[in-house]
């Protein structure tokens, strides 16, 4: 560790990723990435480098190339490898499963690389983004050389070793640190200069590097088939390179040292000299074992120590053992994963045996023989903090210690976890805590960052700034985590105990526990609305109390109002910011001068009038802080409300509800499904009350054309038929109008919004066509405050929901009746005005019932499977979607092999009904083998013979009719549908989707194309249209957009649909009804909006009108049976020609920022575009003209 | 035949120039332009408001879905990767600068007053020859008195006119109460040209849909009956040199626009139409027609039809409404 401690005025604030990230580009000459989640920002950072010309350390522009995945990546690194060039890339969790093949030749081949990896879990029972080591201990066989960094400014020295040791020992390194933890943890960071990193890169090896390069100048052969003569041998020939590795490391290290201070070995040992407890640990956690341990060393004289473990492969044996304390007498090793059926985990297993190895080679270094336990700690960024680390030592101190142990869970099933004593709190005396909570959407995070910046260039003292976010992508809330010290801050856990506790979004008062965390005396800022005087009173009264026990100094400002007058809309971060800076004291001086000089350099460059604002509200923020006086007793009558309302059911009360009241960790092992199930119908039971308007139905001008209901990305607005008497009950002032259609002709008709579900979009009120005729402004939908119609409207939605569903045999399969289904996805956390998930309501609505979906992982697995709760749910017969995430690059086989499998129940029980027939009612069967459409009228028919036929075969004896029983449900065609983004059908997943599409499988395959990888922030994918800035095509892309549809349809075999609900929403439910109809597969393209095409999607259905119009995303509809029935197979539906393309590109900011920043390069694209969408017009209309000659 | 003519304080080889368009957009479109005979080229006006407009909406879309969610902490590339000030504009005002041997007239729509001045520095640091001031005020707010707005305009040309060295033209509305007053206002503070007139956007009303549409036409020769009468009313009286913009299409309206006063004629619609070889042919048939009626020189006609000299000058005042009249009902 750093036995010179910086002086802090050098220090750059910065992540893990960008310390890494730094490093890595400027050792290389190839930089292959791909985005994933923790590891995208590295990738991100070369890309923004490369493109802004930063050089590497030979003054060489790296090319930075972005693949279609991670194994196109690492496959690219392997070539530019063997040509004897620097290359690098950056992964994380299933990215670097993908590599690991690639991994293994490249060590075979012993070629210098460094693959940097942000350690993230790998999905099993589920996905999860967060941090731990199952990803790299997956690797740990491939021959790559493993370095683990502990900390941001290890992240950033480790990487150089790395880099430095690789080209001399010619193994090649994964170099990892530790997802979200380390990965995005802002610090303060000694930076490596172009010098240090020349120091330690030796030009000799880099030509051995060039000269084992592959060249026709003297050519060479590799990657030869080998023959059980010659193989093992030549397998055991690199041996050499791997035993000298720990010795060039080790060099390396002391190089580093010597240069710069910082000295790191192998394995490093902190603590007691004569510890006779040892932890031994890599990655963050060992930072917070090591401050625990010197902590207890110090102020309690334990006898303890931690050994960071730093290079883990090759595993130095030596090494290792030499810096154990001889006194060591008990060891635990602790493992970030999990390895399920193994004697322990990876470390400890290494650690069992090195110590058995040096035994036998007669080592004789301990006094006794130390015993070594295992345990597991931090799977998917688990809290790992002191008191956890003291219970381990703890528990080391036992007599009889558990074998094998986890610690920060309650594990009450299999009994294995650490009891914890009470809170350990180890934080220097002057360390300044604060806890933010705060919406995604009001700038809190980002002013957090900032607050740092300031602190750090400003005062002196060292920072650090940690950010939680929860998996919503509208509504989201975030908790920021700052420490600010005069000594640096090796701190890596969430803060326990905080001096400053702020809140920025009031309603998050009522569900969080807000002030858990404040220290005694904590000083307490709101963003409070109204009147100083009614604060206190608006409080619940748990948290009245809490403040009152706590005598904490509460402080309240009204930051919305004072933002709004100065014209700062929502962005209530500047108020909040200096209050912060106001109350904390943390700046000396002029804290308002030193703010405004911060707003001068974040806006300056960009609009004056910005900075002119934000000034406004700087100094009109003091003038609102109030204090809030602490009365002696708690007064409110209310308190917080519970997070699911009591009716839910039993396992929403004791698991969701949990995890929604942020209690998640406090759930035991045996409060889980064993194998990652879990029930659907839950978002429902979540209010979430994000909007702060909402629809008011103004049922007197509404037409019943239900386009709302349609477009309606969260589900919010339902639209029913009912009889008249049915609204007897009806609450006061509930609305209804006689119902327009033959259909339900004498019905009424009512239309109903869950006003806290709604998310405030306005599309749907975009999309009403029904306009006063008097005032056009208003409409038969319009935007009204939140607090003036929800109750009312709670309770419309409430009762609508009681009144029968309309009978799906009697509405006609049109855009405006299809609406009348129920949908069977509702209220998800996707993006406020999402255009996906109309596509996916869509669906739900018409195959819901008999639906099975494979989602490939994005942002549909996100906002469809994430906890806490499930948007997919059920009709009130139990029946609803199906659905199931495998990964992000397999998903159309996955669905492939759920349809195979379907098929196969099917010819199963059709087969079993015949074999059966003699003993079955003969119209019975029949019936049951007849039924072969897929209309609302069959499949209901069809559902009654097969409860007919269970009911006949439910006590049977006879093995087949017991085993038509379990599969006779098969019988009604189950609705198979592949669901994911443009990044997987387009790029990763690409060769799947075109082998499941060619093999003639009856499967729906809808890509949702958002022309973008959405999910991990806006990388560009082969969807990404000409012109359209995105990450890794940050110019402007300039290669055309893979036409999905021309190659699919080019089998002919293949139901191909491009559609837009926005421009022609009966488009798209023809589409989806051909595409579920045809008895193969169907490929359905859906235009999605999206957050990344950088305009307001209120304006999302006007634009999807004008990538239609303007040719820029034709709609067309390709069957193969109107081929066979000699019509022509392709209609398309909508002609191109009425909007220019220029207009299309000019609403979105991703076009605009490439033609403000570069005219005629982008007027050179948009020639370019139109060319491409005119050619491709061609195409279609080619085609389109094409038919089967008639026969004679 | 002499065209020449002198506007800005340029001795120009005849009064056709391209207005502001975007035809010059294209630096091949510009050198066209000048090959067709352009005496000078205006740009397209450079847009404050634009460039806070697309700077907002940058800002927004990358604020919008940032800090929220970790595994997308934004979805857009950095904004300081892009230039989103007018750098692109003065670059093209450079590189005209260097394609073409006539002078460059830079042309500017502000909003702040800082921003009318910042971005007229700017321009003239970019190599511009002259500032074509893009101004009008569309009040909608009844507060607003007609001798407000144009002091607004009188006080922003004053600040740029301080600000800059290279001469300043006005471009300016119709749509003034009192514009001889005004023009004598700007003449004070030194303006050097006015440009007559400025054409805009109008709303049309989409009666199926009940929505406001913006539509912008181009013009016809009919439009330029109403920059004749100004021109016709300043010329002869007012220093800043005078420059006639909208409704010429044909010779005869280059003619008209010259008799009545005009020392530049700006072209537009009829260039979209008919290409920069529009130029040329006005050009050429200016000079025949000039020959034909026997003309010394183009600055012969110049101002020749302006209130000063016209014939009948009531034609240009008031009596033009009562004069037609009368001819309606004597024809009657």
């Amino acid at each position: 560790m750093a036995d010179k401690k910086p002086s802090r005025d050098e220090t750059q604030l910065i992540d893990g990723n960008q310390a890494a990230g730094w490093v890595a580009y400027r050792c290389s000459e190839v930089v292959a990435i791909y985005p994933i989640t923790p590891a995208s920002p590295m990738g991100e950072f070369a890309d923004e480098w490369a493109s802004a010309g930063r050089p590497n350390l030979w003054g060489d522009v790296p090319q930075v190339v972005e693949m279609q995945s991670e194994a196109g990546a690492a496959g690219a690194i392997h070539g530019a490898l063997q040509a004897g060039t620097l290359a690098t890339t950056f992964t994380a969790s299933q990215g670097l499963l993908l590599m690991i093949p690639n991994l293994y030749k490249i060590a075979g081949e012993l070629t210098p690389f460094v693959l940097h990896v942000a350690a993230r879990t790998l999905a099993t029972h589920a996905l999860s983004i967060f941090g731990d080591h199952s990803d790299v201990m997956a690797c740990r066989q491939t021959g790559m050389a493993m370095l683990s960094s502990s900390t941001v400014q290890e992240a950033q020295d480790l990487a150089l070793i790395a880099h430095a040791v690789t080209l001399k020992a010619r193994v090649p390194f994964i170099h990892f640190f530790d997802g979200f933890r380390t990965s995005h943890e802002l610090n303060g960071v000694m930076p490596l200069s172009d010098g240090d990193l020349r120091a330690l890169m030796d030009e000799d090896t880099i030509t051995g590097l060039r000269r084992r390069g592959m060249s026709p100048d003297r050519p060479e052969l590799r990657g030869t088939a080998q023959n059980p003569d010659v193989f093992f041998q030549a397998r055991e020939a690199c041996q050499p390179y791997y035993d000298a590795c720990p010795g060039a490391v080790q060099d390396a290290m002391d190089q580093l040292a010597a240069r710069c201070g910082r000295q790191y070995h192998l394995f490093d040992y902190h603590g007691h000299p004569a510890a006779e407890r040892v932890i031994v640990i890599m990655g963050s956690g060992a930072e917070t074992a090591r401050e625990t341990a010197l902590f207890l060393e110090s102020n309690r004289g334990e006898r303890v120590g931690v050994v960071t473990v730093r290079l883990y492969r090759p595993f130095s044996i030596a090494d290792f053992v030499t810096v154990l304390p001889e006194t060591v007498r008990a060891i635990a090793v602790l493992d970030r994963t999990k390895e399920p059926g193994a004697v322990g985990e990876p470390l400890y297993l290494d650690v069992v045996a090195a110590l058995a190895e040096a035994r036998a080679a007669g080592n004789q270094r301990f006094k006794g023989e130390p015993a070594v336990i295992g345990g597991r700690y931090g799977l998917s960024s688990k809290e790992f903090t002191p008191t956890m680390v003291k219970a381990v030592f703890d528990e080391l101190s036992r007599e009889r210690p558990l074998r094998r142990f986890t610690v920060g869970i309650n594990d009450d099933v299999n009994r294995t976890s650490l009891s914890l004593g009470d809170t350990l709190t180890i934080s220097p005396p002057g360390t300044i805590k604060a806890i933010f909570f705060g919406l995604g959407s009001d700038g809190t995070v980002g002013a957090n960052k900032n607050s740092l910046k300031i602190i750090h260039e400003e005062t002196g003292q060292y920072g650090q700034g940690y950010f939680v976010y929860d998996s919503r992508k509208s509504g989201a809330t975030t908790v920021s985590h700052l420490r600010f010290s005069p000594q640096p801050i090796h701190a890596p856990y969430l803060i326990r105990t905080a001096g400053f506790v702020a809140c920025h979004h009031f309603p998050l008062i009522n569900q969080m526990n807000v002030l858990e965390h404040a220290a005694e005396g904590a000083t307490v800022l709101l963003n409070a609305p109204g009147k100083p005087d009614e604060v206190w009173a608006s409080l619940p009264r748990s948290v009245q109390q809490a403040a009152i026990e706590k005598q904490v100094r509460l402080w309240a400002v009204d930051a919305s109002e004072v933002a709004r007058e100065a014209g700062l809309g929502r962005r209530i971060n500047t108020v909040m910011q200096t209050c912060f800076f106001a109350l904390s004291g943390i700046l000396e001086g002029d804290a308002v001068t030193q703010i405004k000089h911060a707003i001068d350099k974040t806006y300056g460059r960009r609009s004056e009038e910005v900075v002119r604002r934000n000034h406004a509200a700087v100094d009109a923020s003091l003038s609102h802080l109030v204090e809030i006086k602490l009365p002696a007793r708690a007064s409110a009558n209310h308190d917080r409300p519970p997070p699911v309302p009591a009716h839910a059911p039993d396992f929403v009360q004791r698991v969701t509800g949990m995890i929604l009241g942020g209690r998640g960790d406090d759930l035991p092992v045996s409060a889980f499904p064993v194998d990652g199930t879990w029930p659907v119908g839950t978002a429902k039971y979540e209010k979430r009350s994000i909007a702060s308007e909402i629809p008011q139905w103004n049922a007197e001008l509404c037409i019943q054309c239900n386009k709302c209901a349609m477009v309606c990305p969260h589900g919010v607005i339902r639209v029913k038929p009912c009889a008249e008497a049915a609204l007897a009950t009806a609450p006061e002032g509930f609305r209804s109008l006689a119902y327009k259609g033959e259909e339900f002709e004498g019905s009424r008709y009512v239309l109903t919004v869950s006003p806290e579900d709604c998310t405030g979009c306005t599309l749907c009120v975009a999309v009403c066509p029904a306009k006063d005729k008097a005032n056009p402004r208003r409409k038969a939908l319009e935007m009204r405050p939140i607090a003036e119609i929800a109750p009312a409207a709670r309770d419309a939605f409430a009762f609508a929901l009681t009144l029968p569903e309309a009978d799906r045999t009697r509405v006609p399969l049109q855009v405006k009746q299809v609406q009348l289904f129920e949908p069977l996805f509702e209220f998800s956390g996707a993006c406020s005005g999402c255009g996906e998930t109309p596509y996916i309501k869509l669906l739900t609505q018409l195959y819901g019932d008999r639906a099975v979906i494979a989602n490939a992982t994005g942002c549909s697995s996100i906002y469809g499977g994430n906890l806490p709760t499930t948007p997919y749910t059920c009709n009130a017969e139990g029946r609803g979607p199906a659905w199931s995430n495998s990964l992000f690059e397999d998903n159309a086989e996955y669905g492939f092999g759920l349809r195979t499998a379907f098929d196969q129940l099917e010819k199963q029980a059709r087969t079993l009904v015949r074999t059966l027939a003699p003993g079955l009612p003969g119209q019975l069967v029949e019936g049951l083998l007849a039924a072969t459409g897929r209309d609302e009228t069959t499949i209901a028919a069809q559902r009654e013979r097969v409860k007919a036929l269970k009911e006949v075969l439910s006590g049977a004896g006879k093995l087949e009719a017991r085993r038509l029983l379990e599969i006779a449900d098969n019988l009604v065609a189950r609705s198979v549908w592949i669901l994911g983004g443009d990044g997987w059908a387009y790029d990763i997943g690409y060769g799947g989707l075109d082998h499941v599409i060619a093999s003639g499988a009856n499967v729906n395959i809808l890509v949702m194309d958002t022309e973008v990888y959405s999910n991990t922030g806006g990388q560009q994918s082969k969807a990404t249209p000409i012109g359209a800035s995105a990450k890794f095509a940050i110019a402007g892309r300039a290669v055309a957009k893979k036409d999905l549809g021309t190659i699919a349809m080019s089998y002919g075999s293949v139901y191909v649909a491009h559609v837009a609900f926005g421009a022609r929403d009966q488009q798209t439910v023809r589409a989806f009804l051909e595409a579920e109809s045809y008895d193969g597969p169907s490929l359905i393209i859906a235009y999605s909006h999206c957050i990344a095409h950088g305009y307001d999607l209120a304006n999302g259905l006007d634009q999807q009108k004008l990538a239609v119009d303007s040719g820029h995303w034709p709609l067309y509809r390709y069957d193969p049976r109107r081929l066979a029935a000699g019509e022509k197979p392709l209609v398309i539906d909508v002609a191109p020609g009425k909007a220019k393309l220029a207009q299309f590109m000019a609403n979105e900011t991703r076009f605009r920022v490439v033609e403000r920043d570069n005219p005629e390069r982008f007027k050179a694209l948009l020639k370019q575009a139109e060319a491409e969408a005119r050619h491709r017009s061609e195409r279609l209309r080619f085609a389109a003209d094409f038919q089967e000659p008639k026969a004679e | 035949m002499d065209l020449s003519t002198r506007y800005l304080g340029f001795n120009l080889a005849h009064p056709l120039m391209p207005g502001a368009s975007p035809l010059v957009d294209d630096l091949d479109t510009v050198r066209r332009l000048e090959d067709a005979g352009a005496s000078a080229i205006v740009l397209h006006s450079l847009f404050e408001e634009q460039i806070c407009q697309d700077r907002a909406n940058a800002e927004r879309a990358a604020e919008v879905g940032a800090d929220s969610f970790a595994e997308a902490l934004s979805y857009f590339p950095g904004l300081d990767h892009f230039t989103l000030g007018p750098e692109a504009y003065l670059e093209q005002v450079r590189k005209i600068k260097a394609a073409v041997r006539v002078p460059v007239i830079a042309s500017l729509n502000g909003v702040s007053i800082a921003g009318w001045t910042d971005y007229a520095k700017l321009i003239q640091e970019a190599g511009a020859d002259a500032l074509e001031l893009n101004v009008y005020f569309l009040s909608t707010d009844f507060d607003d008195s007609a001798g407000l707005v144009e002091s607004r305009i009188v006080a922003l040309a004053d600040q740029v006119k301080r600000s800059v060295r290279i001469p300043v033209a006005i471009k300016l509305s119709p749509f003034l109460s009192a514009l001889p007053n005004l023009v004598r206002r700007l003449e004070v503070i030194g303006i050097d040209g006015l440009v007559m007139f400025n054409r805009f956007y109008q709303p049309d009303l989409d009666i199926e849909a009940l929505e406001a549409v913006p539509r912008l036409e181009l013009s016809t020769s009919s439009e330029l009956l109403l920059r004749l009468r100004w021109l016709a009313i300043l010329s002869g009286r007012v220093q800043p040199s005078l420059a006639c913009s909208g409704g010429v299409h044909t010779v005869s309206d280059v003619i008209k626009a010259v008799m009545a006063g005009a020392h530049a004629v700006q072209v537009v619609s009829a260039l979209l139409k008919r290409g920069p070889g529009a130029l040329t042919e006005l050009r050429d048939s200016l000079s025949r027609w000039l020959e034909v009626h026997e003309y010394d020189s183009l600055k012969q006609m110049q101002g020749s039809m302006n209130l000063a000299h016209c014939p009948n000058p009531a034609a240009f005042e008031r009596g033009n409404y009562m004069a037609a009249l009368q001819g309606w009902r004597s024809g009657s």
